[in-house]
């Protein structure tokens, strides 16, 4: 055996290689070919037929914009939402949790435990019409008296933020936490107050991490459906649902394939465009 | 002297301004810090507390009365205990097959240079950055063409899962690898060992841990995954499709006994290995 793999040197990556990528190639390469296929079929269930049914996307497009447009503005908010709240909290773990930095990188992840179904039900909770949240919004007028929280564009962002909350929270971190503490002793003594050292330091080194985080919290969040399921009404869906409900309910494999195509290639072009400007440097870290 | 006093004084002021400032600004984050975790830990809060809620009526949503009864009766639901042995089955195996796929990965990406080496990169990178519902769907369309060879159930499920645990466990391991001393594998290759007895026992033990982790991530990965899941599943149940049967009708606190004793099993895990970090950390500095 040692014998063959020092004769053959070469040949060891590919060997190493083989299984992983044979299985990545067929279950994820191949599948996007099918994707492609089915998305020019035609047909009623189950009878498809390919005929370069290019007029599949448009059709998704004049039926389903609303609910493109809606899945991006939805994961655009949330994740600038993630960001505002996630941003301090990594701070202070990097640079005032000392000893309780471990401990707390474990909260950090610790939704993540729970299943997100659950999770996700959990706000039903919080947020129900009978709750102590709605009654103390009641009672301090900021919601009318029959106002409510539940089956809302806010329910459905709020949920959204809570569920991609780590994906952002994890990579500032790690940016934050490599920074060399003598930077900012550097520009201290430079005169810069705490506020401009964070400014022309902190924040600008921690752009890696936040790039990172705005990338792998928003491109889940703009094909998530559940949280839109659980905590809106159909006037919150977006288009997760109605891929999810093509393949599952209607059976419009075609009709669905288009739109898994379309929300992919919106991603793709986002992130060019992102990639444009931020610097590729800082995409791919 | 008056002078001086004078000059001084200001400036202590200053000093005392600047550091109840400072203190003020110091306790504001950590309040904001308090209250971070404690928004992220609320609903995990919620559901462990309605895990031993007596609902009044078939709604788990107000607390009613206190009970163990839910965990006592956790199977009691129809459908629950197969739906959680099938979750636990599939995130078994699949973590077995994508530790290893993975491991094998990583190790081909740090150590060789090989033609391809970017283009495997891209692989592993692009399965991270496609929505789950794309991943899904696409893979559905595959099983749906392909139903004279295999029909949607614990297999595809199986199959879907270790497809998307792959890409993440070679990160994990590529991370440790490219830490690692390789001057171990080159003593023991200088004592005569061979490739294959330097891998089983330098390479790997050294790599265990990275793989560990990887796998302990790959389970939790597989066992909360629902999208991906969901499309591929066909008649079989896992305990998120479970729950999202149910939740259309009402939740019942079992739903909530499950999910929490997942939770406190990870947990335990999690407080585990910072514990295991910390020990080792402090070992290998007292070797050093």
């Amino acid at each position: 055996m040692g014998g063959f793999f020092h004769r053959h040197r070469g040949v060891t990556p590919y060997l190493l290689l083989a299984p992983g990528i044979l299985w990545l190639g067929i279950f994820f390469l191949v599948p996007m070919g099918f994707l492609g296929y089915q998305s020019l079929q035609s047909g009623i269930f189950p009878d498809f037929r390919f005929t370069w049914e290019f007029s599949n996307f448009s059709t998704a497009l004049t039926d389903y914009h609303q609910q493109l447009i809606r899945s991006f503005v939805y994961a655009g908010i949330a994740t600038v939402a993630c960001l505002l709240l996630a941003y301090p909290l990594a701070y202070w773990i990097a640079f005032r949790a000392g000893p309780w930095r471990n401990l707390f990188l474990l909260f950090i992840v610790a939704p993540f435990f729970v299943t997100y179904l659950v999770r996700t039900l959990a706000w039903l909770n919080i947020l129900a019409d009978q709750g102590p949240v709605v009654r103390v919004l009641r009672d301090v007028h900021i919601l009318a008296p029959d106002g409510r929280l539940l089956a809302t564009t806010f329910a459905v962002i709020s949920g959204i933020t809570y569920n991609f909350f780590p994906f952002m929270a994890l990579p500032v971190y790690v940016s934050l936490e490599q920074i060399d503490p003598r930077l900012l002793e550097a520009a201290k003594d430079l005169y810069a107050s705490s506020f401009q050292a964070f400014l022309r330091v902190t924040l600008p080194l921690s752009a890696p991490g936040i790039v990172a985080g705005t990338l792998i919290t928003f491109i889940p969040a703009a094909g998530d459906f559940i949280n839109a399921a659980l905590l809106g009404t159909p006037n919150q869906q977006m288009i997760g649902n109605v891929i999810q409900a093509k393949f599952l309910e209607s059976l419009d494999y075609p009709g669905a394939a288009s739109l898994s195509f379309i929300l992919m290639g919106t991603i793709l072009v986002m992130l060019l465009v992102y990639a444009r400007i931020v610097g590729t440097e800082k995409l791919t870290g | 002297m008056t002078t001086v006093a004078e000059a001084v004084a200001p400036r202590a002021q200053a000093g005392v301004a600047t550091r109840v400032w400072r203190f003020v600004k110091r306790h504001a984050l950590t309040v904001y810090a308090l209250l971070a975790v404690g928004y992220l830990m609320l609903p995990i809060a919620v559901v462990i507390l309605f895990s031993f809620n007596h609902p009044t009526g078939r709604f788990n949503y107000v607390w009613n009365t206190f009970t163990f009864d839910n965990w006592i009766h956790w199977n009691s639901i129809l459908g629950i205990q197969s739906a959680v042995e099938t979750s636990l089955e599939v995130a078994t195996l699949a973590t077995l097959v994508a530790t290893a796929l993975g491991t094998l990965i990583a190790l081909a990406l740090v150590r060789h240079h090989f033609v391809g080496r970017g283009a495997t990169n891209l692989l592993v990178f692009l399965p991270l950055s496609t929505p789950e519902i794309v991943l899904g769907a696409s893979l559905l369309t595959l099983f749906l063409n392909t139903t004279s060879v295999i029909q949607l159930g614990f297999w595809t499920i199986f199959i879907a899962h270790v497809m998307f645990i792959v890409s993440f466990v070679v990160i994990t391991v590529k991370a440790r690898l490219i830490g690692f001393d390789r001057h171990l594998e080159e003593a023991a290759m200088d004592l005569g060992a061979n490739e294959v007895t330097t891998f089983r026992k330098i390479t790997l033990p050294l790599l265990a841990p990275a793989m560990l982790a990887a796998a302990l991530l790959g389970f939790a990965l597989s066992i909360d995954d629902f999208v991906i899941t969901y499309l591929n599943a066909g008649p079989t149940q896992t305990f998120p499709i479970f729950v999202w049967g149910i939740a259309r009708v009402a939740v019942p606190p079992q739903v909530n006994v499950v999910a929490s004793a997942i939770f406190l099993v990870a947990i335990a895990i999690g407080l585990g290995n910072v514990f295991w970090q910390y020990r080792s950390a402090k070992r290998t500095r007292g070797v050093a």
